[in-house]
C-alpha cells in the first residue's frame, strides 16, 4: 500500500466520493481556483468545474447555509470551513438548522452534508488559527463530529462522512497534514463512523486520544515500552457518536486510563469519556482516571513558548503515563 | 518483634505444615513454650517459642504449607497480654516507639506502620473484584508486596500472584485432561518423597549392583533363637537386626561407603547410622539406628522395633530420622527378588534385602543342595566410590551371613 500524507488522503478521498457520485460538490472559501489554503482540493477545480467545486464569498454562514439548502434538495455538499476558528458565524446555521433539521421534520428531512474544518494548534497560527471545536459541536445532538489522526482513518471516514444521511462535523488537525503519513489501502476503504480504534495493544494502562495527540501518543506508548510499560492506544476517531464499547473494553482492560487531547480543559472530550467509564467500568479500575488536556485559557497564544505550554507534547504525556503507571 | 519463621525440621526438608496453633494472637508465651504444631514429611513437632513475649500475629493458617524459612508469626518481646483490649491503649498513650519497647509497655503503633498498612488496604475496584475472583484469602493478600505508590497493591501485583500460584494448578488440569483420572491431593510426605527422589536421581549417577547370600545359617539361627528371644526380650527376632549388623561389618571393611559426596571433597562419617525403611499409611519413613556399629545383634532389634512401632504410630522425634549414613530397605518382605532403591541423599549407598527364597545351588563337592537365597542390592554413588569397593563391601556382608554361626553373640 501506498504511504500518503493526511492532505493527500482527503484530496484522494473527496476526489473519489466525486466522481463515484455526482450530487457531492465542494463549496469553500477559496477551495476552486487556489485549489483550497491548505491545498486540500487542489486540482479538483480543473477537473471537475466551476459547479462543482465552489469558490465562496467570505461569509461562513452563507457556505454552510448553501450546504443546507443543496442536502434538502437532494444533493451532497462538502462544505470547507477555512478553519475551524472561523466557523462562529455558522453556529446559527448548523445548530439550529443543520443539526436539528431531521428531528424537527420527525424525520421527513436529511441533510446528508459534510462541514470540513481545519482545526488544532501546534503550527504557530495563534487565536484564529489554533482552535479546537470539537467539545462544543459535540455537545450539540444531532451533529456527528468525526477527528481522525491517520490518513487511511481520513480517507475512510471522509468517505463514511459524504455518504452519511447526516450533517457531519469532518476535523482535519492542520499539524497532521504533512506531518502524519500512513498506508492508505487502494479502494473505497470506508471506515465506519463511530468506531474508534486500538492503534495499538496493550495490557499496563490505557492512553485514549484522538487528532494529533493519537501520534504523540503512540510515540509515547513507544517510548513507555523501552521502560517495560505497556500501553494500549486508543483512537477514538469519531468523537460523536462516541464509541461507548471500545472505551470500556480498553478500561476494563488495563484498569488505568489516561484521556488527552489540546481542546481546554472543562467539558471537555476527556471528561464525557471518563464519565462514560466511571458509569460502566468503575470495578475494572486500578487507579483514578486522568486527563491530560489544553489549559482553561481563551485561546492558544502566538508566542512560541506560551503555544508550548498551551500544547500536551510528548514530554508531558509521557510524564503523566508514568504517573499513572506507577499508581 | 521478633518474627518467627518455619524451622528445617530436619535434612532434606524443605517444607512444613502448620498442624495447629497452640496459642492465638495476644496470648503470652514463654520461652521454649510450644507455639504451634508442624507437619513435615517425616515428623510432626511442636515449635518452641523462641522467646518470651506476647504472640503478635500469625502469618500462616492452620493446614497451609510453607517453605523452610517463611515466616510464620511475629512475637512482640516481653510485653503484657492484651487479648482482646488492644486498639484502645494506644490512642491514649503518647507514641514514643522506641523507649516503650525497652521499658517493656506496649508501644503504640509506630506511625510509619500506620501509614504503610494504610496504603496496603486501600484497593482499588479492579484489585477488589480480582480479589473476589480468585477467592484471594486475607492471608494471602499480606503475603503480596505491593508495587504501586506507598506499597498499594496494584491489578498487575494480584494477576502476577494469581498467575504464580496458578502454576501447579495448571499442570493439574492438563493432566487430568489428558488421563481423565481425578488427582490426589499431595500429602507433604508425598510431596516430600517425590522431591527427595528427583533430587537424588538427577544428582546422583547411580550405580547398582547385586550379590547372592547364601542365608541357610542365618534362617536356621533364626528359627532356633526365636521364640527363647521373644520371650525374653517380648520382641520378634527379624532377619532386619542381623542384615544391619552385617551391613554395619561391611561399612567397617569398605568405610568408602559410610561417607557423603561434596564438592569440596567426599566426606568421611565417623559414625555408622542406619536408617531402616519402614513402610507407613501414606507413604515411607526412614529412622535412623544411630551409631549402629556399637549395637548388639540384640539391642540392633531393640531399636529398630521401637523405632517401626513409632514410625507407625506417628510418633518419631526429628533426631529419630536425622543422620542416617547408610540405609538398609526391606523389599524381601514383600517376595521381591531384584530391587533398585534410590539412594537417600545424602547418603552414598543404600541396600535392599531381597526375599529368602529356598533354591537348588551347587555347593562344594559339586553336590546340589537346597539352600536359603537371598539377594542383597546395593545400589551406589558412582562420584564416591567404584565397582570394586562396592563389591568388596557386598563381599564382607556376605562372608559374615554364610559364616554366620552360634558363636556369634547376640548380646
Amino acid at each position: 500500500m501506498p504511504q500518503k500524507t493526511v492532505i493527500e488522503a482527503i484530496r484522494e478521498g473527496m476526489d473519489e466520493e466525486m466522481a463515484r457520485d455526482p450530487s457531492v460538490f465542494l463549496i469553500g472559501e477559496d477551495v476552486g481556483q487556489r485549489g483550497g489554503v491548505f491545498l486540500a482540493s487542489d486540482g479538483l477545480y480543473k477537473k471537475y468545474g466551476e459547479y462543482r467545486v465552489i469558490d465562496s464569498p467570505l461569509a461562513e454562514s452563507c457556505i454552510v447555509g448553501v450546504a443546507i439548502g443543496a442536502a434538502i434538495n437532494g444533493m451532497r455538499p462538502i462544505a470547507e470551513i477555512q478553519f475551524a476558528d472561523f466557523i462562529a458565524p455558522a453556529m446559527n446555521q448548523i445548530i439550529e438548522e443543520a443539526a436539528r433539521f431531521c428531528y424537527r421534520t420527525a424525520g421527513d428531512f436529511n441533510l446528508p452534508m459534510v462541514i470540513r474544518a481545519p482545526w488544532g494548534g501546534g503550527v504557530h497560527g495563534a487565536l484564529y488559527h489554533s482552535q479546537s471545536i470539537e467539545a462544543t459541536f459535540a455537545h450539540i445532538p444531532g451533529l456527528k463530529v468525526v477527528a481522525p489522526g491517520t490518513p487511511a482513518d481520513a480517507k475512510g471516514l471522509l468517505k463514511a462522512a459524504v455518504r452519511d444521511p447526516d450533517p457531519v462535523l469532518f476535523l482535519e488537525h492542520k499539524r497532521t497534514y504533512r506531518l502524519v503519513k500512513g498506508e492508505v489501502p487502494d479502494g473505497d476503504g470506508v471506515v465506519p463512523i463511530g468506531k474508534a480504534d486500538v492503534k495499538r495493544e496493550g495490557k499496563d494502562l490505557s492512553l485514549i486520544a484522538y487528532g494529533l495527540m493519537l501520534t504523540y501518543c503512540l510515540e509515547v506508548a513507544e517510548k513507555l515500552a523501552a521502560d517495560g510499560i505497556s500501553a494500549e492506544v486508543l483512537d477514538l476517531r469519531t468523537i460523536k457518536p462516541i464509541d461507548q464499547a471500545a472505551i470500556v473494553a480498553t478500561a476494563k482492560k488495563t484498569g488505568k486510563v489516561l484521556v488527552v487531547h489540546e481542546d481546554t480543559r472543562f467539558a471537555g472530550i476527556a471528561a464525557e469519556v471518563m464519565a462514560i467509564i466511571m458509569e460502566h467500568a468503575f470495578d475494572a479500575l486500578d487507579a483514578p482516571l486522568m486527563r491530560l488536556t489544553g489549559p482553561d485559557v481563551p485561546a492558544m497564544p502566538f508566542n512560541h513558548v506560551l503555544e508550548e505550554a498551551f500544547m500536551p507534547n510528548v514530554d508531558r504525556i509521557l510524564a503523566k503515563a508514568k504517573e499513572l503507571a506507577a499508581y | 518483634m521478633a518474627s518467627v519463621k518455619m524451622p528445617q525440621l530436619g535434612e532434606s526438608i524443605t517444607e512444613g505444615t502448620i498442624s495447629k496453633w497452640l496459642k492465638q494472637p495476644g496470648d503470652q508465651v514463654k520461652k521454649y513454650e510450644g507455639l504451634v504444631e508442624v507437619i513435615t514429611d517425616k515428623v510432626n513437632a511442636e515449635v518452641p517459642a523462641p522467646l518470651a513475649g506476647v504472640l503478635k500475629e500469625i502469618k500462616v493458617k492452620e493446614g497451609t504449607t510453607v517453605t523452610v524459612g517463611t515466616e510464620i508469626a511475629v512475637i512482640e518481646e516481653s510485653a503484657t497480654a492484651t487479648r482482646a483490649t488492644t486498639p484502645s491503649a494506644p490512642a491514649s498513650q503518647p507514641s514514643k516507639p522506641v523507649v516503650a519497647a525497652k521499658s517493656g509497655e506496649v508501644p503504640a503503633r509506630a506511625p510509619a506502620a500506620a501509614e504503610s498498612a494504610e496504603g496496603r488496604t486501600r484497593l482499588s475496584p479492579a484489585v477488589r473484584a480480582l480479589i473476589e475472583e480468585h477467592r484471594i484469602s486475607d492471608a494471602e493478600l499480606s503475603g503480596i508486596s505491593g508495587s504501586g505508590i506507598g506499597g498499594r497493591i496494584s491489578k498487575k501485583d494480584i494477576e502476577d500472584y494469581v498467575a504464580k500460584r496458578a502454576q501447579p494448578a495448571a499442570a493439574n488440569g492438563e493432566q487430568r485432561q489428558r488421563g481423565a483420572g481425578t488427582p490426589v491431593p499431595l500429602s507433604p510426605m508425598r510431596r516430600a518423597i517425590a522431591s527427595n527422589m528427583v533430587r537424588s536421581k538427577q544428582t546422583i549417577p547411580h550405580a547398582w549392583t547385586v550379590a547372592e547370600v547364601d542365608m541357610s545359617n542365618v534362617v536356621r539361627f533364626r528359627q532356633q533363637a526365636r521364640d527363647g528371644f521373644k520371650q525374653k526380650e517380648g520382641i520378634d527376632l527379624t532377619f532386619v537386626p542381623i542384615i544391619v549388623k552385617a551391613v554395619v561389618e561391611g561399612l567397617k571393611a569398605v568405610p568408602i561407603l559410610n561417607a557423603s559426596w561434596s564438592d569440596d571433597g567426599v566426606v568421611m562419617h565417623k559414625d555408622i547410622n542406619i536408617g531402616v525403611a519402614v513402610s507407613v499409611e501414606d507413604g515411607l519413613i526412614v529412622p535412623v539406628i544411630h551409631q549402629a556399629d556399637r549395637l548388639s545383634i540384640a539391642g540392633l532389634a531393640k531399636v529398630a522395633d521401637d523405632l517401626a512401632k513409632r514410625a507407625r504410630a506417628g510418633a518419631l522425634t526429628i533426631p529419630d530420622v536425622q543422620g542416617a549414613t547408610f540405609t538398609v530397605n526391606n523389599p524381601g518382605t514383600f517376595g521381591t527378588v531384584l530391587s533398585y532403591s534410590i539412594i537417600a541423599p545424602p547418603q552414598a549407598g543404600i541396600l535392599a534385602m531381597d526375599a529368602i527364597v529356598k533354591r537348588p545351588v551347587v555347593v562344594d563337592g559339586d553336590a546340589i543342595a537346597v539352600r536359603s537365597m537371598m539377594n542383597l542390592c546395593l545400589s551406589f554413588d558412582h562420584r564416591v566410590l567404584d565397582g570394586v569397593s562396592a563389591a568388596r563391601f557386598l563381599q564382607g556382608v556376605r562372608r559374615w551371613l554364610e559364616g554366620f554361626s552360634e558363636q556369634i553373640p547376640v548380646y
